[in-house]
């Protein structure tokens, strides 16, 4: 038997993967709760274990051990396709992500434009669950999903361009490795607008208030997931989750030095430190913000956030010829 | 299962009244190019059971229209089979978030029918406690207006508020939210030190979080985006539909009850009628939060100039008690608009026929016009600054 070393070390690094995700959503949720608690002055989950820390965990065991349901008139394949389809592709966003100095699942050249490549499938899932719902309110935020998923992807891109023509590749461990340990070293003081452009643009991607339009609670009842209990619930939960560690996990290496720190400290622990802070400022807007209106999104970006990733863009192509 | 079936097969109705309660307007079966919405009954911005169907093209809104009668509870009729004192506790429960002006309202109209006085200091008491009570109704609104417009975290800290005057108004009444606090001729029991302490520390507690509300909420930017230049009420159209409270304020009317058709004691107390002349969901919003400021202050002056008395009247009625013949009308302005209770008496003990007019029913009857052309999500932040409490209008 030659099994070749590549495909086990993918392998692997797969299986890892999913432990990260599993056990960072775990975690991640327990944070956003006792975030969300601390900002309304209430304790939070602290029943479960101690400070609530199981509390998770009882959640997922609760929404595991419950019925598949199909709802009636729904087109079974397409609704049971698309949870699945908001989840699996988590797996291959994270592979080229760069944990640390030799904690990469996979080596990839193009990194960065397989992480967006894959990041679209999103909006397919959305699609998806809101067509096959037979529901109108998951139509209506299915037809919100996609809209508002195209248009924000532009300026992601773009501001995400902007780092690569600087590093002159889309090698995510060698932009980490171009920055430096201290705050002054790394692409956010010579990128700040392209900073910010992807963090709105991201938090838009991975539907996070305010710009939580598709599955707005209070004008759509739950947007695309309304007909969803159980698991298929669980895992659009899940993959949410997934991809704001994704999103952050990019932002932190493209912008923030990734695993790099001071006094040749590098390490993993950076990189999550790091992540972990950008996922707090998400949490942190979501509790603080109301909801932002569908056409005021869309004028948001289609005015604002695009003609200034294109200028940004313009200008660093422009000082990287000189 | 099968006798049920047979059951269920054989129809009583004829087909237009059949089942689903479909309006006149809206026809069963495709339309086309759009879409027939049900909001509601469990949608979970109409604030209870309240079901409006829309007709959207998109997201815009062609049509909207309130269905009404999922929580309708016989108030009126059941009035014609209670005594006049076992009728009380029903009154908590027609609005519940303003409970003491409903409270008032019947003791109102029972009193000007049988000519009951009521002592100068449960005079001062029912203005204590319907104002307190009106600056709860104003900041549970706000939260929940809040969460309509998708910002979770402003109603914890109203509710925090809001429990202190729960807490107070809890000591002399005995109950946190159906207050059946008003009797006859005065009211149940006497605030005590305890709790005229708690007021007078609850007041600047307020005063000092109402900047902080603003400053944090009211002033921001998407907030803003969601609320000016929504739900444009013109005045005239407000007079149309009988639009009272902070819906008319907001319009630029500053007609209150307690100044046009004074009542009890309310010309000793020295405060403004906020107004606001834009008509839109902002102007209704800041004249609510303007009213916390004045339900305060009067709230302070009642405090401060509280008599010593009687808190019920000597000659109040007894249980069994008959009024004389007649009729009799009296409105107060309760944390919605203007309530209005109409009572007819034949001399028995109870009444012959109580009409009760809810502010709430014609201030959502504004929706239909309002919400026309706008977009679902313009409709929720109308809907939520119509300030709508179903039980009072389906009553």
């Amino acid at each position: 038997m030659d099994v070749p070393f590549e495909l086990v070390r993918i392998v692997i690094a797969i299986l890892a993967l999913a432990a990260f995700v599993g056990v960072n959503a775990v975690i991640l949720v327990w944070v956003e709760r006792k975030a969300a608690g601390f900002i309304q002055r209430r304790p939070g989950p602290y029943e479960v274990g101690p400070q609530g820390l199981l509390q998770t965990v009882a959640d997922a065991a609760k929404l595991v051990g419950k019925q598949l349901f199909t709802p009636a008139g729904a087109d079974p394949v397409l609704f049971w396709l698309a949870p699945l389809l908001a989840f699996l592709p988590i797996f291959v966003l994270l592979l080229p992500m760069p944990f640390g100095p030799t904690a990469t699942g996979m080596e990839v050249n193009l990194g960065l434009l397989l992480i967006l490549a894959f990041a679209g499938l999103n909006v397919l899932s959305l699609c998806l669950a809101g067509w096959g719902s037979n529901n109108k309110w998951s139509l209506l935020g299915a037809a919100r999903a996609v809209s508002q998923a195209v248009a924000y992807e532009i300026p992601l891109l773009l501001s995400v361009l902007a780092i690569a023509f600087m590093s002159g590749g889309m090698d995510l461990s060698a932009i980490v490795r171009e920055q430096g340990g201290w705050p002054w070293q790394w692409n956010l003081v010579l990128q700040p607008v392209a900073f910010i452009i992807y963090f709105v643009a991201a938090i838009a991607e991975t539907n996070r208030a305010p710009f939580d339009l598709p599955e707005a609670e209070s004008e759509l009842t739950a947007g695309f997931h309304t007909e969803y209990s159980g698991m298929g619930f669980g895992l659009f939960f899940l993959a949410e989750y997934a991809e704001m560690i994704v999103v952050c996990g990019v932002a932190a290496a493209l912008f923030l030095g990734g695993w790099r720190g001071p006094f040749g400290t590098d390490g993993w622990w950076w990189f999550l430190a790091k992540l972990y802070a950008l996922l707090l400022s998400m949490i942190w807007f979501r509790w603080t913000y109301p909801r932002i209106r569908f056409d005021q999104l869309l004028v948001l970006n289609w005015k604002w956030l695009m003609p200034l990733a294109m200028i940004n863009l313009l200008v660093t192509a422009f000082i990287m010829k000189l | 299962m099968s006798v049920q079936r047979e059951i269920c097969d054989v129809n009583p109705f004829p087909e237009h009244v059949a089942g689903d309660f479909y309006s006149n307007y809206f026809e069963k079966g495709q339309a086309e190019n759009t879409l027939i919405i049900n909001m509601g009954p469990q949608h979970p911005s109409t604030h209870g059971v309240l079901r409006v169907l829309v007709e959207v093209d998109g997201e815009y809104i062609l049509r909207a229209e309130p269905v009404l009668g999922y929580l309708h509870r016989m108030h009126e009729k059941i009035a014609e089979l209670k005594t006049y004192y076992q009728y009380m506790p029903n009154m908590g429960r027609v609005d519940y978030l303003h409970a003491m002006a409903w409270n008032w309202a019947y003791a109102g109209a029972v009193e000007r029918l049988a000519g009951i006085e009521v002592p100068e200091r449960a005079e001062y008491l029912r203005v204590i406690a319907s104002e307190l009570n009106r600056i709860s109704s104003h900041l549970l609104w706000w939260g929940a207006y809040l969460l309509d417009l998708g910002a979770f975290t402003p109603i914890m800290y109203a509710f925090d508020d809001r429990e202190r005057i729960l807490d107070i108004l809890q000591r002399p009444s005995g109950s946190r939210l159906t207050y059946s606090y008003f009797r006859l001729g005065g009211v149940a029991a006497d605030f005590d030190d305890i709790a005229l302490a708690k007021i007078r520390e609850f007041i600047p507690h307020l005063r000092g979080r109402l900047p902080m509300y603003k400053d944090l909420v009211t002033d921001n930017v998407i907030l803003r985006g969601r609320v000016e230049e929504i739900g444009v009420l013109p005045l005239e159209m407000c007079r149309r539909y009988g639009a009272t409270g902070p819906v008319v304020r907001g319009s630029g009317l500053a007609y209150d009850v307690r100044r046009a058709e004074p009542y009890s004691i309310y010309d000793r107390f020295e405060y403004e009628i906020p107004t606001d002349t834009e008509c839109d969901a902002m102007a209704r919003y800041s004249v609510r939060l303007a009213e916390i400021e004045q339900s305060l202050r009067i709230v302070e002056q009642a405090v401060a100039a509280l008599p010593e008395g009687d808190f019920l009247s000597k000659g109040a009625p007894k249980p069994r008690w008959k009024p004389p013949k007649g009729e009799s009308y009296f409105a107060v302005e309760g944390a919605r608009g203007k309530i209005g209770i109409y009572l007819v008496s034949d001399g028995s003990n109870s009444p012959y026929r109580l009409k009760l007019r809810a502010p709430g029913f014609s201030n959502l009857s504004l929706f239909s016009e309002a919400s026309k052309g706008t977009l679902l999500a313009d409709a929720v932040s109308i809907l939520g600054s119509l300030d709508l409490v179903i039980p009072e209008i389906d009553r």
